[in-house]
């Protein structure tokens, strides 16, 4: 699990997807975009700020947010009051102890509009929703937190394929301001979805371009899709 | 939206069975007036229960070391009021800033660590600050405890033999204490503590400062079991090297798991049987009656996995 040689750029609204092989370095990138590792060497910016020292919850104030590949949730909240949290939480609201949550209205209905978007219902228990509401609570928490930058981890991962294709359709309606960067192994849905593509392998990054220039690149084929289409 | 404002509001809003509930509490004025000594123990115990929740129930801190800010309460009362001030309320808030300091400091070190450490370390705080106070005996009274401690009138009654004054008291402090949390936990900042109980790796990416969160809640809780210990100081007049010990921070996290993590009532439910059953079985039996407390607490843990109120929930809708 490392990444080295990553030089990377994500100009705002595009729409990046990272593929590679089981352990190319794919969640460690994003484990370091984020602040959970921390890099031995190199820089991070993000609009132009270095945030290289700074924690993942001031990197979120920032604008920058993420999903996980297995759910990382609240389990006993429910789904409104986690997507409600995550507002207070950016609006600077959730260290007040001393009113009650009805009086934060405004908090309350901009999260129930993040679920409807997303069609996920907001008062049931998490753990009770089935899993790909699940999935698609992963990206309301993070889009409440009004990000700039979106990383999700395999969105779709443990997703029936059928399924798959409304959760993506979901985040392709999301903002066009907003920069993605997915991680995904589905080539159908990389394909469809991303407008650049970046290949990583044992740790760096072999290759990143437009899809049809990805898809004719020979070390491509070599290392990754010729080992699925084998 | 009107909906998902309800959504909370229905989970602030006051049940009978709460109403119900607190209105039992003055019962012992009329049916048990002479067990008002045990009923003033009962909620000192349960406000004790009611500040280990906070950060146990609510924000998934495990404490083995509770007592240290029962004591430091205890203590700063009782001094309080031997040396310079006997009237109660001043005690009280002495008490409470001198726990809350204390609580604040320890935070720094408690809210880097989880599981196993953070039981060690708060088993390992608690037995420093206990050995500290036994060898500053010139201070404490070691362990033959802190004499002479005189407790003033409060709004002009004495704290009598009976223990009437001593209930009222303690009751009044548990129920303003109880309001207090209970607005906590239905606050922005309680939903942020569930939310860290819940999933500590989700909170800082949605941006959250666990560790500030975390500080609070854990000096919140110190100031309410400093208010506890200020009470049992007030309400005996002495204050013993036990207000520290190992014992009563076991005890408390028994309590609590007794009665039901994580429900506001779950510490004052668990007081109420565990008192109770301390002051009948040590009747019968002063060597034994903890065989029972133990039998109890396994059953509860083997069959009521949410304490005692959790098992009753079932039959009643749930609070949070």
């Amino acid at each position: 699990m490392v990444a080295q040689d990553i030089a990377l750029e994500l100009p705002q609204g595009v729409r990046f997807a990272l593929i590679g092989p089981n352990g190319a370095g794919k969640t460690t990138l994003m484990n370091l975009m984020t602040g959970m590792l921390a890099p031995d060497s190199g820089q991070i910016f993000l609009g132009g700020e270095e945030i290289t020292a700074l924690r993942p919850h001031h990197r979120v104030k920032k604008g920058l947010a993420r999903t996980f590949q297995i759910n990382t949730l609240f389990p006993q909240l429910s789904a409104l009051e986690s997507v409600t949290l995550a507002v207070l939480e950016r609006d600077g609201h959730a260290h007040n102890w001393w009113r009650g949550l009805p009086r934060f209205g405004a908090a309350i209905d901009e999260a129930q509009g993040i679920l409807d978007s997303l069609k996920v219902p907001g008062t049931r228990v998490t753990r009770e929703l089935p899993y790909g509401q699940q999935r698609l609570l992963e990206i309301a928490l993070a889009l409440a937190t009004r990000p700039r930058v979106l990383l999700l981890d395999e969105p779709a991962a443990g997703v029936p394929k059928d399924e798959s294709a409304a959760l993506f359709d979901a985040i392709a309606g999301l903002s066009r301001e907003l920069t993605i960067l997915f991680i995904e192994h589905d080539m159908d849905v990389v394909f469809r979805f991303a407008s650049k593509i970046i290949v990583m392998v044992g740790g760096r990054i072999l290759v990143q371009g437009a899809p049809d220039e990805i898809a004719r690149d020979e070390r491509v084929r070599e290392v990754y899709l010729g080992k699925t289409h084998a | 939206m009107e909906s998902a404002n309800r959504h909370f509001s229905e989970k602030v809003r006051w049940r009978w069975l709460e109403v119900a509930f607190w209105l039992c509490t003055l019962l012992p004025f009329v049916v048990t007036p002479n067990y008002l000594s045990l009923a003033s123990q009962i909620a000192i115990t349960a406000l004790f229960a009611l500040s280990l929740d906070l950060i146990l129930g609510y924000a998934g801190i495990v404490s083995l070391g509770h007592a240290a800010f029962f004591g430091v309460g205890a203590y700063s009362a009782g001094l309080l009021a031997k040396h310079y001030w006997g009237e109660p309320l001043a005690g009280l808030v002495v008490a409470a800033v001198a726990a809350g300091i204390a609580g604040y400091a320890m935070s720094h070190i408690v809210v880097r660590f989880r599981h196993l450490a953070l039981i060690m370390l708060t088993l390992g705080l608690g037995l420093l600050l206990h050995e500290a106070a036994n060898s500053a005996s010139g201070l404490t009274g070691g362990a033959d405890g802190l004499q002479g401690v005189r407790v003033g009138t409060l709004f002009g009654f004495k704290f009598d033999m009976f223990g009437r004054t001593a209930y009222a008291y303690s009751l009044a402090v548990l129920f303003v204490c109880f309001l207090v949390s209970r607005r906590i936990i239905h606050s922005p900042f309680g939903l942020a503590l569930r939310g860290i109980r819940e999933n500590a790796t989700r909170m800082p990416a949605i941006g959250a400062p666990s560790r500030a969160h975390l500080r609070k809640a854990y000096t919140i809780a110190a100031v309410i079991a400093g208010i506890a210990g200020a009470l049992l100081t007030h309400t005996t007049s002495t204050v013993s090297l036990e207000v520290l010990s190992f014992q009563r921070s076991a005890d408390v996290l028994v309590i609590l798991i007794l009665g039901g993590a994580g429900r506001l009532y779950g510490g004052i439910i668990g007081a109420v049987i565990y008192m109770v059953a301390r002051d009948q079985f040590s009747g019968i039996n002063p060597q034994f009656w903890y065989f029972w407390i133990g039998l109890l607490l396994v059953m509860v843990v083997m069959f009521l996995p949410n304490g005692i109120l959790g098992g009753l929930s079932r039959f009643f809708p749930p609070k949070t």
